[in-house]
């Protein structure tokens, strides 16, 4: 186990400074792109801290809407493979047109809108000015 | 952007560029190098698909003249598709319909100039960032009219004559390829190549569009990244309309939905064209300016397609990364398809 500051700690830190030093201080393109790093940091952060159950949930769901039982693997890279190769036969069930239309399509619904608010919750849409949006 | 070194062309010092830039200005103008000169070059802060510079030049000869340029130039390692002498010539074609674009002056394809294509446009005075568009006082006026203005002039730019000899590359241009099927189909085939992960929403959206796909109908040119952000504007109103690397033929409401999009809002949702007007204004001032009439159920299928392409422009952006082209925008954009993605589940579900 490591010491203390955890990980996300750190990650604060990086992004204290990056904001509170770094910013004032540039200009132009590197003034943003210091924002755009802050901004990348409290984003590894948020995600440290709640893939985990991000995950498990998004895990049960998707058993839900295959009709699969298999318990969740207990490693997080392991399940995030495991969501991942879910999320594949899900995809391809909709692009059979499964989800077209009735019941089966109104639950695919409320899991993409609870997947995407989940990985919006960790993206959070920053709230500077880009120079330019792509 | 080549953002660890901000201000130079890879392999080109600054003097090195303006040297060169005399030498072509120079040939272009049948003038001696020594009757031309370059200064004040600066790299202007631009986005992940482009290079912009700021330059000024003074002509010598017979005919003396002071000219405030821009200098748009290809990226080394660039970002999809495009064609620098195509946007010269279409950027010509749409000052010559009355579109308000800045005047085009030279358009250079021989890459030992400066490593890439390039051309030179007049640099003009205005603002750019849609934030301050919608917060600052000064532009309460020009946030007033800006979609009824924004309207007329689509109606004008859908006017320019597409068969012209010199746009005949408008036919392949590989960023849109027309009718509103082949639109979606394009969209959800190259999302599904280039994105790492699976993205069933967009998927959902394939099945969405396709079944709701508007027939074809006449394909005209069009601007291919219609919106606020590419718009120039100052105290009195649009001063240019910027951008016109992805233009190609399609359908025109093609663009009304793209301007629609909730990204181009900033927050503003109450306003849906780049939070300053409604969509009623807009069409209405686009079919009074002699635009085809706008079908209300083509309009949100193309809003639609706009958030499923805006998804797409992500996830090219993020592979751009993954494949090795250093730069940190183009590495946080990947995140950002989520956005998209909500908004489709919105558009198409309703809210929850």
């Amino acid at each position: 186990m490591n010491d203390r500051p955890t990980g996300v700690e750190l990650l604060r830190a990086v992004e204290r400074f990056l904001e509170q030093e770094v910013v004032p201080r540039l200009e132009g393109p590197r003034r943003y792109h210091a924002r755009v790093a802050a901004n990348l940091v409290a984003i590894v952060a948020r995600e440290i801290e709640t893939e985990e159950g991000q995950l498990r949930s998004e895990w049960e769901r998707l058993g839900g809407l295959l009709g699969l039982r298999e318990p969740a693997p207990a490693l997080r890279a392991d399940l995030r493979e495991a969501v991942s190769e879910r999320t594949r036969a899900l995809a391809e069930r909709i692009r059979r047109g499964d989800a077209d239309r009735g019941p089966w399509r109104e639950e695919l619904v409320r899991h993409l809108r609870r997947t995407v608010e989940d990985k919006l919750a960790v993206s959070r849409p920053p709230r500077f000015t880009p120079e330019e949006s792509p | 952007m080549g953002e660890s070194r901000p201000g130079t062309a890879p392999g080109l010092s600054e003097g090195e560029i303006t040297e060169r830039l005399r030498d072509f200005v120079a040939a272009q103008s049948s003038l001696a190098p020594g009757e031309v000169q370059v200064g004040s070059l600066r790299r202007l802060a631009g986005g992940a698909s482009r290079e912009l510079w700021s330059l000024d030049v003074e002509l010598g000869g017979t005919a003396p003249a002071r000219l405030s340029l821009v200098l748009r130039r290809d990226p080394p390692s660039r970002v999809g598709e495009s064609d620098r002498g195509l946007e010269f010539r279409v950027l010509r074609a749409a000052a010559e319909a009355g579109v308000p674009v800045p005047r085009v002056h030279w358009c250079c394809s021989d890459t030992t100039v400066l490593g890439a294509p390039f051309f030179l446009m007049d640099r003009l005075e205005g603002e750019t960032l849609p934030r301050r568009l919608l917060r600052n006082p000064e532009y309460a006026a020009t946030r007033a009219g800006l979609a009824p203005a924004l309207g007329a002039i689509l109606a004008r730019i859908h006017t320019i004559d597409a068969s012209r000899p010199e746009l005949a590359g408008l036919a392949t241009a590989g960023t849109g390829v027309g009718s509103a099927l082949e639109e979606t189909r394009r969209i959800a085939e190259a999302a599904r190549r280039l994105a790492v992960e699976p993205h069933p929403v967009l998927d959902l959206a394939a099945r969405w569009l396709e079944e709701r796909a508007p027939a074809p109908r006449r394909r005209v040119l069009v601007h291919g990244d219609y919106r606020v952000g590419n718009v120039m504007f100052d105290e009195g109103g649009v001063r240019a309309i910027l951008d016109w690397e992805l233009a190609h033929l399609g359908d025109p409401v093609e663009d009304l939905g793209w301007l629609c999009v909730r990204a181009w809002r900033f927050g503003n949702d109450a306003l849906p064209v780049g939070g300053v007007g409604t969509r009623e204004a807009l069409v209405d001032a686009y079919q009074e300016a002699g635009g085809a009439p706008v079908d209300p159920e083509a309009l949100r299928f193309w809003e639609v397609c706009g958030n499923f392409k805006l998804a797409l422009v992500f996830i090219t952006q993020c592979r751009a990364w993954l494949d090795g082209v250093p730069s940190l925008e183009l590495a946080s954009l990947g995140r950002r398809t989520a956005e998209a993605e909500l908004e489709l589940l919105a558009l198409m579900e309703g809210a929850p």
